[in-house]
């Protein structure tokens, strides 16, 4: 019988009922041994310069007031941003570590009182005088530094050919700047920590998607030895990048932890993690395309502009789409950033993809049009043999087969090449071409079977939303043939083996590769066990199987449970780990997906509503088709968001943005979601990873928003180069 | 002090004047699964129910529930029995990151007390309120999830009120 739990199983996460009934325990919500003294965060309020004035002793007065840090008070931290030879995520985040102010809305101050109403209040009462300086705030196309990697270790600047000979020589050309603005992650979940200092070790329950760089960039910034320092992280409400490294808050509720020695609990109110947590930068991006007469592509050019925050090396590769999507003769593809003296630039869902998908498929459109040439046949005609950004071979390539499949499936073919009109609504069907790169990330992993049947499996990994625990549930079930409700997974605790953590779609794929190996140890070692069993001596061990809690060999069969009493007695356990091999050089790995949108726009408003989405996605296996389905579901709603709604709007003058909550900053709500099909293509690719999946929490992002985009533009004839599509900028130009 | 019902057990809230019901909730022991979204009345995270209706936890004092009935996520199951909202929202994979979840399903039952009620939204036409998706849709649209299982959340939410029809279930 077919166990319910196996790999590719719509299994129901297993930590459903935790979540569903409020259960689940997120960074605020641990219960401590004494009730944690809270902080609120004290923010400047200009862009750069230094802290003339602090006057604290109102605050300090002030009922129910612990205490209040500054840089005058704080515990001694290394400056921000060193040692210079660590990664972002490992180096000091000092905070109060001087009178410098770094950016809008750093923190300059943290009151500590006895409850959340005391500490706030008396925030207010702190006084800070500031000195401003000389500050740079936002970017353009005027971005002119040369970046020394982009994220991912990707070459800011890639040539392949005579681009400037083959544009000029098109029989067609095109040459656009489009333009997205700057985006915050927005999980649901603000920023949190609760810190415990007992004097000699720092407990650190938080929401980070990395612990193992959690831990060393506390060491990092506190000056502590990392074996004394403990992160947990079991639930995350939401990561999306934004909790990769570790933030403001966390920094300063250890801090006060270590000069008070009591637990202190940091939250960020959502107004601050506008500018507390990471965001996504603005770009502009110059694209021009060169192509023959009948629709062959021969020339691609992607320029990208964007913002770096000032002393936090991140460069975003917008132009990653360009350089593999399809083919052409000649290919350049640069990025340029500016210093700015902004919060922190970081990865949000999809670095490069999900914002360089956005202009260069609308781009990648504009030109089917120019060539009179139906935007999916266009695509189809330029699909490329080997990567034209490294040429290299690919993995497996399965985008053309997306965007057939896909066309079919939402009636592509019924399709006006000039829109419909129903009414006062403008009807339009767009489509974008969605790949995303497949990453593989050193990974461990422990298991333990012990006599009573259950098997315990422990990484630092995390679960952000995207299923982890219960996709590590399917691969151990499959692999020892066990039930579900014998399998704890056990993550978000740097005292486990280290782990890949979550981020760039590499999470399910690598620390699923690290149990399937160990799983695979401990098979061997219970077989091992068997043939030492005189009952079992002329078994047929060629043919074992791990079924239904029992060791099958041919016609006989010995329970695992029984195997760990001769061999443990108590229990047996397994190391496993996976890493990169030789195949992530060779080969360009990419997921895949096709995506469509139909689009009503309201004739006399502009009002732009979704009225279908539609994915096909490749993938490589999926480990379950329920919480995979969810992910490029989420991705998608991205997309709508990001083509329609989202901006954040920069204040140049004081660096802030100005619409920091959510009835300023949209997001997609439910209504502005229609009915959604998503299909999959399944194919191992065996190349990527032992378990032969892919990245997907990334995958239906990078090209969602473009196809909506493409509609609008089928539906109206009006061309928005500058997202997000709003309907101020439609209006004007309606039919 | 507040004199309250909390899922049905008479407590005493200690309620500062300033701290509204959601910060209050979320101090006492094993009730933090009322979530702190937004603090603005904008995310619907802190959606619990006081005297049957739904509201943002965030925006009523604690004072002002003296002799209120508030139900928050942990007091609509019976003990470790699921309330079926929230066996549907499993089913349907109605949540990722499980943050927003406990204001969805409390926001989702209230809703359809609503509708059953009669009482009709933005999508009503003029006839009689029928539970739809364009209804369910427009009247959880106070309610954001960043992770976009909104798709999800509907199917989850018809399905409870046995309205899924022949849509099928999400991911099979």
């Amino acid at each position: 019988m077919m166990n319910p739990a196996a790999i590719g199983q719509p299994f129901d996460r297993v930590d459903g009922p935790l979540k569903v009934s409020g259960a689940a325990t997120y960074a605020a919500e641990h219960p401590l041994d004494h009730q944690p003294l809270v902080g609120w965060i004290v923010e400047a309020t200009i862009p750069a310069g230094r802290i003339k004035a602090l006057e604290t002793s109102a605050a300090e007065a002030s009922a129910g007031v612990v205490a209040v840090l500054t840089h005058r008070n704080s515990p001694s931290q290394v400056p921000f941003g060193e040692p210079d030879d660590e990664g972002r995520f490992t180096q000091s985040r000092a905070m109060l570590g001087s009178d410098h102010i770094r950016y809008h809305g750093f923190p300059v101050a943290l009151v500590i009182a006895d409850t959340l109403a005391n500490a706030r209040h008396a925030a207010g009462l702190v006084e800070v005088t500031c000195e401003p300086a000389d500050a740079v705030t936002a970017a353009g196309e005027e971005a002119d530094e040369k970046p020394d990697e982009l994220d991912g270790g990707l070459e800011a600047d890639i040539t392949r050919g005579d681009f400037e000979q083959a544009y000029s020589s098109a029989e067609v050309t095109l040459d656009v700047t489009y333009s997205t603005p700057n985006q915050a992650a927005a999980a649901m979940e603000p920023h949190a920590t609760m810190a415990v200092y007992d004097g000699n070790e720092l407990w650190v329950y938080t929401s980070v998607q990395l612990i193992g760089p959690a831990v060393q960039v506390l060491a990092n910034t506190l000056k502590l030895n990392p074996d004394r320092i403990r992160v947990l992280s079991p639930y995350i409400g939401g990561g999306f990048g934004s909790k990769l490294g570790l933030h403001n808050e966390a920094i300063l509720a250890c801090l006060g932890a270590m000069y008070l020695e009591r637990p202190v609990k940091v939250v960020q109110h959502r107004r601050q993690v506008f500018h507390n947590a990471p965001h996504r930068g603005n770009s502009v991006q110059r694209i021009r395309l060169g192509a023959s007469r009948d629709g062959k592509l021969q020339a691609i050019s992607h320029e990208s502009f964007m913002p770096t925050a000032r002393g936090y090396a991140f460069a975003e590769p917008s132009g990653a789409p360009a350089r593999t999507t399809y083919r052409t003769d000649a290919l350049v593809s640069r990025h340029r950033v500016k210093t700015v003296d902004m919060s922190l630039i970081d990865s949000c869902r999809a670095p490069g993809h999900a914002i360089g998908s956005l202009a260069f498929e609308s781009a990648i459109d504009e030109m089917a049009y120019r060539c009179g040439q139906d935007p999916v046949e266009f695509r189809l005609a330029n699909m490329p043999e080997k990567d034209p950004g490294s040429g290299k071979p690919f993995s497996s390539h399965d985008l053309a087969e997306c965007l057939r499949e896909g066309a079919a499936r939402f009636g592509w073919g019924k399709r006006q090449p000039q829109g419909e009109v129903r009414g006062r609504q403008l009807v339009g069907y767009g489509v974008a071409s969605t790949i995303r790169m497949n990453i593989l990330v050193k990974s461990k992993t422990r298991i333990r079977l012990s006599a009573d049947g259950t098997l315990t499996a422990w990484a630092n990994m995390t679960d952000i939303g995207t299923g982890t625990y219960t996709i590590l549930t399917q691969v151990a079930a499959d692999l020892l043939g066990l039930p579900a409700e014998r399998i704890e997974i056990e993550l978000g605790d740097s005292a486990y083996p280290a782990s890949c953590g979550s981020g760039g779609s590499f999470g399910a794929g690598s620390s699923g590769s690290a149990l399937r190996d160990a799983c695979l140890r401990l098979r061997e070692k219970l077989v091992e066990i068997a043939r030492k069993q005189e009952s079992l001596k002329d078994a047929d061990f060629d043919g074992a199987l791990f079924e239904g809690g029992k060791l099958v060999l041919g016609s006989k069969q010995v329970s695992l449970t029984e195997l760990v009493r001769q061999g443990g007695p108590d229990y047996l356990e397994a190391d496993g780990k996976v890493a990169p091999g030789e195949d992530r050089g060779k080969y360009s790995q990419h997921s895949y997906g096709a995506q469509f949108a139909e689009v009503h726009v309201d004739r006399d408003t502009g009002e732009v509503r979704v009225q279908r989405l539609l994915g096909v996605f490749s993938a490589g296996r999926i480990l379950n088709r329920k919480t995979a389905r969810s992910q490029l579901l989420g991705g998608m709603v991205w997309g709508v968001s990001y083509a329609l709604l989202e901006e954040l709007m920069l204040d140049e003058r004081y660096g802030a943005f100005m619409n920091r909550d959510f009835a300023e900053y949209h997001l997609a709500v439910n209504r502005d979601i229609p009915e959604v099909e998503i299909h999959f293509r399944e194919q191992p690719d065996m190349r990527s990873n032992p378990l032969g999946s892919k990245g997907i929490g990334e995958l239906s992002i990078s090209g969602a928003g473009a196809a909506v985009a493409n509609a609008v533009y089928h539906a109206t004839g009006v061309r928005v180069r500058d997202f997000p599509i709003t309907l101020d900028k439609l209006l004007e130009q309606l039919p | 002090m507040a004199a309250v019902s909390v899922n049905g057990q008479d407590v005493t809230l200690n309620a500062d004047p300033r701290t509204t019901l959601l910060d209050t909730l979320r101090e006492q022991p094993g009730l933090t699964g009322t979530k702190k979204g937004c603090d603005h009345g904008q995310c619907g995270a802190c959606t619990v129910l006081l005297d049957g209706r739904r509201v943002n936890a965030c925006l009523v004092l604690a004072v002002q529930c003296e002799g209120c009935e508030v139900t928050t996520i942990e007091g609509l199951g019976q003990g470790e029995q699921l309330h079926p909202l929230q066996q549907a929202f499993i089913r349907h994979d109605g949540f990722q990151c499980g943050y927003c979840t406990p204001g969805q399903v409390c926001s989702a039952y209230a809703m359809l007390e609503e509708v059953a009620n009669g009482e009709p939204s933005d999508v009503t036409g003029d006839g009689e309120v029928r539970l739809c998706p364009a209804e369910v849709r427009e009247r959880m649209s106070g309610n954001l999830c960043r992770c976009g299982a909104y798709a999800n959340i509907v199917d989850a939410i018809l399905d409870s009120a046995g309205e899924l029809g022949q849509r099928g279930e999400a991911g099979q």
